[in-house]
């Protein structure tokens, strides 16, 4: 059995999927902090500079989901599932022109993912 | 101005909100102009989500033209001296005055918080930064050193030249003058572009304050971040970016910024502790009264606040006394229309915010956190059923919860323990963010050495969430750098030129 930090409902994989024909290659971080943060940013996939410090969560509709490593050891414990929800952000994630915005579902790794994905 | 002086006994005053044109422009070059593709985006209002107005979704194309006209107006507006610059910063800050009532509705409306705070905070506050700019830049001056007989170091400050500026939308009005009233004082050329959520009070300050500077120094653009944000924080035209948001933003708009070699400033949000020593209970006195209320300034501006005290930390001795006085203060929260002035707690600024809090809430729960107080939506009753209304709400659990490590940006504060003054301290710091933090105590000790060891850039001692002018703010760790409300943020805005004079006749001597 594969176990899996990240998922995606159907209504966002749409939007992800016609977002990806419009823009290319993108990529999914995590923000943290603010005004319009600690939601799932839609950035294009050469934008955003990732490297040692940035983990990579998994991929949903073929879009990788990455998160900086100080945020992920707080968020390690939970499954993470990308939604919508109508609204808007200040962000520069490529959602907010179409009037929904990303939005994380959380909830906790139960015993057999947390053994198979935190050791 | 001091939002501690405000008495909001017997009050039951009511707004509404302004009257709104059908659509409005950018300003650009001293005028109102149509986006240049035409296209244009509905704002609504967060108290009971009916349309206000619509603003232009502008483009690359709008954003190089602000630009454009910015470029061609630094050199004259650079040159003006500090007394013509400081004059025009007091009248707008005059108007932002006279106008002080349709700002804070405008605010209200578009932002969803109460009018008391609008009245009483926001717009007050932003006309005085604009006074303490210009009055900062009249008492500065360059510095000359003889460095040796015959050589004078001078230092001269320059502009830089166009400043981008970024600001969010949880105080709209409040945080345009954090940015445009520095960078304008120091003798930049401003592009500012709101947060689409709030389009509305920077493009009425627009049209107050269009024939007090000349066409081009300041200009605002509005639209969404991908298509107008983007061209503006990554052009190589302009000279710096201030950005105030979330921390993948800041990081991407770093990265433009290196690719120009630009610099920029950054204010990213935080979690703030707000720590309460055993000693604030040894008297059930106005100090205590004070401190019970410090706790609940979670909620404040339905804790949209970068700094918001989302944390509390409670010696663990005093816990249960005090966290009882706590949510029964948090209890009489009065939420309704925002425009009423006894209403102390408004709406979410939107609908994905508001959807936000309640996943945080709920992922608070199944960690294990205890609900000591709200917990879900609030459902308020007629038009207000539309609006996005929270319960200010308090969990009770440990600081490796998320809900204790990510900032909610709701009326949602975490609560735990600790024993002594090193776990504080431990607590406090456990985190990625360094913005703000609270420290409670009438142990003279404690009050300088707790605040000196926590890592943010604003420890507030014996009080909370005061932002007067001349008491720089910014953050430590991921919260980012730049300090704002204090002289000091002028030379963000500035480069210091150097020249260095000799008076030697006799020449080196190497050739």
């Amino acid at each position: 059995m594969e176990f899996k930090r990240v998922e995606i409902t159907q209504e966002a994989d749409k939007l992800l999927q016609e977002l990806k024909q419009q823009h290319g290659e993108v990529i999914f971080h995590q923000s943290g902090g603010c005004c319009d943060g600690s939601s799932p940013m839609l950035l294009p996939k050469e934008d955003f500079y990732i490297d040692d410090n940035d983990i990579l969560m998994g991929e949903v509709g073929g879009v990788k989901f990455y998160m900086s490593h100080d945020q992920f050891e707080y968020w390690k414990h939970t499954h993470l599932t990308v939604d919508i929800v109508k609204g808007r952000g200040g962000s520069f994630s490529l959602d907010i022109p179409t009037g929904y915005r990303f939005l994380i579902k959380s909830r906790m790794l139960n015993d057999e993912e947390n053994k198979n994905l935190n050791s | 101005m001091d939002i501690r002086d405000v008495n909001f006994k017997n009050i039951s005053m009511s707004y509404s909100a302004p009257k709104f044109k059908e659509k409005y422009g950018n300003f650009i070059n001293g005028k109102f102009q149509d986006p240049i593709d035409g296209k244009y985006f509905e704002n609504h209002s967060p108290v009971d989500n009916k349309l206000l107005a619509k603003y232009p979704r502008s483009n690359e194309k709008d954003v190089n033209s602000a630009i454009e006209a910015a470029n061609n107006a630094k050199h004259k507006w650079g040159n003006t001296s500090a007394a013509e610059r400081a004059g025009i910063l007091h009248k707008i800050a005059d108007v932002i005055q006279e106008n002080l009532e349709t700002f804070a509705q405008m605010e209200t409306a578009d932002n969803g918080k109460s009018i008391r705070e609008t009245m009483n905070a926001d717009v007050p506050l932003a006309a005085d930064h604009f006074r303490y700019f210009a009055s900062a830049i009249r008492a500065e001056e360059g510095s000359a050193t003889e460095l040796n007989e015959n050589t004078l170091s001078l230092i001269i400050n320059e502009p830089l030249g166009v400043v981008a500026q970024i600001i969010p939308w949880n105080f709209p009005l409040l945080m345009l003058a954090w940015k445009v009233a520095p960078a304008l004082a120091s003798g930049n050329c401003v592009v500012l572009k709101p947060a689409e959520q709030t389009p509305a009070s920077a493009t009425f300050l627009a049209e107050k304050i269009a024939d007090l500077l000349p066409p081009g120094v300041f200009n605002v653009i509005h639209g969404f971040g991908p298509e107008a944000g983007k061209p503006l924080a990554s052009s190589p035209n302009v000279d710096k970016v201030a950005f105030t948001g979330e921390t993948t933003t800041g990081q991407l708009i770093m990265q433009y910024a290196s690719k120009n070699l630009h610099p920029v400033t950054m204010e990213l949000g935080g979690k703030s502790p707000n720590v309460f020593f055993n000693s604030i209970m040894d008297h059930d006195d106005a100090f205590l009264d004070k401190c019970i209320e410090g706790a609940v300034l979670f909620a404040f501006n339905q804790g949209e606040v970068c700094t918001a005290p989302s944390r509390i930390l409670i010696q663990e001795d005093i816990y249960d006394e005090f966290i009882k006085r706590v949510i029964e203060r948090t209890k009489a929260i009065k939420m309704g229309n925002p425009f009423e002035e006894s209403t102390m707690m408004g709406a979410q600024a939107s609908s994905d915010q508001h959807q936000k809090i309640l996943e945080y809430i709920k992922i608070g729960k199944d960690e294990g956190a205890e609900v000591l107080t709200g917990g879900d939506a609030a459902k308020l009753d007629g038009d207000l059923a539309n609006g996005f209304y929270i319960q200010p709400t308090i969990l009770k659990g440990h600081n490796k919860m998320r809900v204790f490590q990510e900032e909610i940006f709701g009326p949602v504060v975490a609560v735990c323990t600790f024993k002594d003054e090193a776990e504080a301290i431990e607590i406090a710091n456990d985190t990625m963010y360094g913005l703000g933090a609270g420290v409670w105590t009438r142990d003279a000790h404690q009050l300088y050495q707790i605040p000196r060891a926590i890592k943010a850039g604003r420890v507030w001692v014996n009080c909370y969430h005061d932002y007067p002018a001349h008491a720089p703010f910014g953050g430590y760790k991921k919260s980012g750098f730049g300090r704002e409300n204090h002289l000091m943020m002028l030379n963000h805005y500035r480069q210091s030129k150097n020249m260095l004079i000799s008076y030697d006749k006799n020449k080196l001597g190497f050739f």
